[in-house]
């Protein structure tokens, strides 16, 4: 596949302005260029999961989707467009209908990780063409910051606040795009905001045309939940993919390919130091903490490049 | 040309699936609703319907995908039990929101715990306020010919709703039957092709379906459903009118046995009615004014045309499949009472709990029954109003 910047991002927007999402949100911007992987007539669903996405893109009677959009519930997005593309597959066989369609559904990573993971693991394994992208912010933050399967360890969000007994989520987060790639499905692959949208943009055209199933995890940041100045949205992703914390990587017919190596590995403290989620990592005395979590990000970066070695 | 045959309540009903051909079937094995997946399942391997059978991980997904398949402007349904109905509860709220109209062949089953696989009508009682159509069936006949109607109403302009197509487990759905079963052409020509005016699918204009929606508009919405709801008698007995026409069964929102000069009448839903007429026959030999109103349609609830039906009544028992601990009697009690209290009526009545978990209600049960309201009328005292049938004390 070819790829030209300044025609990606030409296309028509196909999530218009005026929905009600914050200023500077990364799950809007996940949803923009993910939509840009779409060739120009071809049609799409749009599934969703409930959540920030939802509630502020089509609040009756307003919609902000130029395509068809379906939002179910919370925890069926997968299934949800499992149904839509079996109608599609059906109405084709019948020759009721004769345009392109493509089965797009986004969550929130609450919608993935959690509460959606059986709709999720179900449309995956039965290998549905469709595409499920996750917008992953690391944490339930239309409820307001409560923590997920996919928060970082020791992030401190309302349900894992820091005390003087807590030092913020205890657990690690999920590891969800290897869980996926579990599943033996054609395409897995993260991205983050990063190098000009090439990797982004490239992997969801991928995504939308592998037939069969297709998992995209994007890390998405929350400037309300992960507590950084807003428009340093693109620094942020930048030092998750320089520090080794959210490597870009493919999986593709179940060969794991990395998509970029960076020359100098930083330190992981470089990407938790803006954000006043892991303020407390910083204090005298909780060096131990962030040598904890640099040690967790050296033994999934060491285990992805064994993987992506074979 | 009708075909008699010997089936059981699930086979009957994955028939007239089959004959029906539905788009999309997402489903999850459950008992006793499993075999009717999987008589559709050999229709799909064996290439007899053009559907898109998806089996899900859950009734979650079943009923999801089978909403998701339905906005996409298919015909779609699932199957469950119990449990898997259960499971679905958020999503049947959500279909009857959307207006889909999508079919649901409901195989009762009492709800855990403790754990039974055997019939009570817990499950859709609890969904009876979910916004489904309801409609129940006696045997193996009425749960065929309700399902090849089910579409007809729920796909009506004026309805646009989901259909819950109910009947006993085990006590039908495993028990075979002698059956008249409808030509496959002639069902097809009965449902009709699915023609929605708007879908996702639609390639001349788009559509978004289940939006965010504050006080604004919530309770419009709502409302709306409930229009839907009020035209669904109607549109029941015009498809029951048609489909005498290619059958010769008649159908109605419920059926009266020995109802004309009856002085005590049973109310109830579903394969005991079969048994309280065995009851009634023998009662009527020896002379007693005895007779049965069986529901067919539940939701919406015909009060005013029940309430008619038992204006000359003395007294009545209202039997309920399902608790609802209220402490006064189960919802099929609830909704008569109060459609007799609308009506002004004089009669005197009881509301008994039975058969839950698949306890067997004899002949001789329904007889006591009568023999109860006997005593009512005698005493011109319903006595204790709440009553159970067949429990061990």
């Amino acid at each position: 596949m070819s790829y030209n910047f300044k025609e990606t991002m030409n296309k028509p927007e196909r999530l218009a302005p005026g929905h009600r999402m914050c200023a500077g949100c990364g799950g809007t911007i996940a949803v923009r260029n993910v939509l840009r992987g779409l060739h120009e007539g071809d049609k799409a669903v749009i599934g969703n999961a409930t959540g920030c996405l939802e509630v502020s893109t089509f609040t009756y009677p307003y919609t902000a989707w130029e395509d068809s959009y379906i939002h179910n519930a919370f925890e069926n997005a997968g299934a949800t467009l499992s149904g839509v593309e079996g109608a599609y597959k059906v109405l084709r066989k019948k020759g009721k209908l004769d345009e392109t369609y493509k089965f797009i559904t986004f969550g929130g990573d609450g919608g993935t990780y959690d509460i959606g993971f059986q709709s999720l693991s179900g449309a995956m394994e039965r290998n549905q063409d469709l595409v499920y992208v996750c917008y992953d912010n690391g944490a339930y933050m239309n409820t307001g910051i409560q923590r997920s399967s996919a928060t970082p360890m020791y992030a401190d969000t309302t349900t894992t606040p820091v005390g003087s007994q807590s030092n913020g989520k205890p657990q690690n987060r999920k590891d969800l795009a290897s869980i996926i790639a579990a599943h033996d499905v054609p395409y897995v692959a993260q991205t983050t905001f990063v190098q000009n949208f090439k990797d982004l943009h490239m992997k969801s055209e991928k995504a939308i045309y592998t037939p069969g199933a297709a998992f995209l995890n994007i890390m998405a940041p929350c400037p309300r939940g992960w507590r950084y100045n807003t428009p340093d949205i693109m620094e942020i992703c930048k030092l998750g993919v320089e520090t080794c914390y959210w490597p870009l990587f493919e999986v593709v017919e179940g060969k794991w390919i990395l998509n970029y190596e960076p020359k100098k590995k930083l330190p992981v403290e470089d990407f938790l130091r803006p954000q006043g989620r892991f303020k407390h990592l910083f204090k005298k005395g909780n060096e131990y903490l962030l040598e904890a979590f640099q040690k967790e990000v050296d033994r999934r970066w060491e285990d992805l490049q064994f993987r992506c070695s074979r | 040309m009708a075909k008699r045959d010997r089936l059981s309540g699930n086979e009957a009903v994955a028939i007239a699936l089959r004959q029906i051909n539905p788009d999309v079937f997402p489903a999850f094995p459950i008992t006793p609703s499993t075999e009717i997946p999987q008589y559709f399942a050999s229709f799909v391997a064996n290439g007899q319907v053009d559907t898109e059978f998806i089996p899900v991980e859950s009734e979650h997904s079943s009923m999801s995908a089978a909403i998701g398949a339905s906005a996409a402007g298919a015909r779609s349904l699932t199957a469950t039990s119990s449990c898997g109905l259960a499971y679905m509860w958020e999503e049947l709220y959500i279909a009857a929101s959307n207006r889909l109209p999508l079919a649901l062949a409901l195989v009762n089953r009492a709800l855990s715990g403790p754990i039974n696989i055997n019939c009570d009508h817990s499950d859709s009682m609890g969904a009876r306020d979910a916004g489904w159509i309801q409609i129940y069936a006696e045997n193996n006949q009425e749960a065929y010919d309700n399902m090849v109607q089910a579409y007809r109403i729920s796909e009506h302009k004026d309805v646009r709703l989901p259909i819950m197509i109910c009947q006993d487990g085990f006590i039908t759905s495993h028990a075979v039957e002698n059956i008249e079963l409808l030509d496959d052409e002639e069902v097809k020509n009965f449902v009709g092709e699915y023609n929605p005016e708007n879908y996702l699918l639609n390639p001349e204009c788009p559509m978004a379906v289940g939006p965010y929606s504050i006080t604004d508009y919530y309770m419009e919405a709502k409302r709306n459903q409930a229009e839907g709801m009020s035209n669904v008698s109607r549109v029941v007995l015009d498809v029951a009118k048609e489909f005498e026409g290619i059958s010769g069964r008649k159908y109605g929102l419920f059926e009266e046995y020995c109802m004309e000069d009856a002085e005590r009448a049973v109310v109830m839903i579903g394969s005991a009615a079969g048994t309280t007429k065995d009851a009634i026959d023998r009662l009527r030999a020896q002379g007693e004014k005895v007779g049965l109103i069986k529901i067919r349609l539940f939701r919406p609830f015909p009060a005013e045309e029940i309430a008619e039906a038992l204006k000359n009544v003395k007294a009545v028992a209202i039997m309920d499949r399902a608790e609802s601990y209220t402490n006064h009697g189960g919802p099929l009690g609830a909704d008569v009472m109060a459609a007799m209290f609308r009506a002004r009526s004089q009669a005197l009545a009881v509301n008994y709990v039975y058969g839950l978990g698949g306890r067997d209600v004899r002949v001789e049960d329904m007889e006591s029954v009568f023999e109860d309201l006997k005593k009512i009328v005698k005493d011109n005292d319903a006595g204790e109003t709440y009553r159970y049938l067949g429990i061990r004390e």
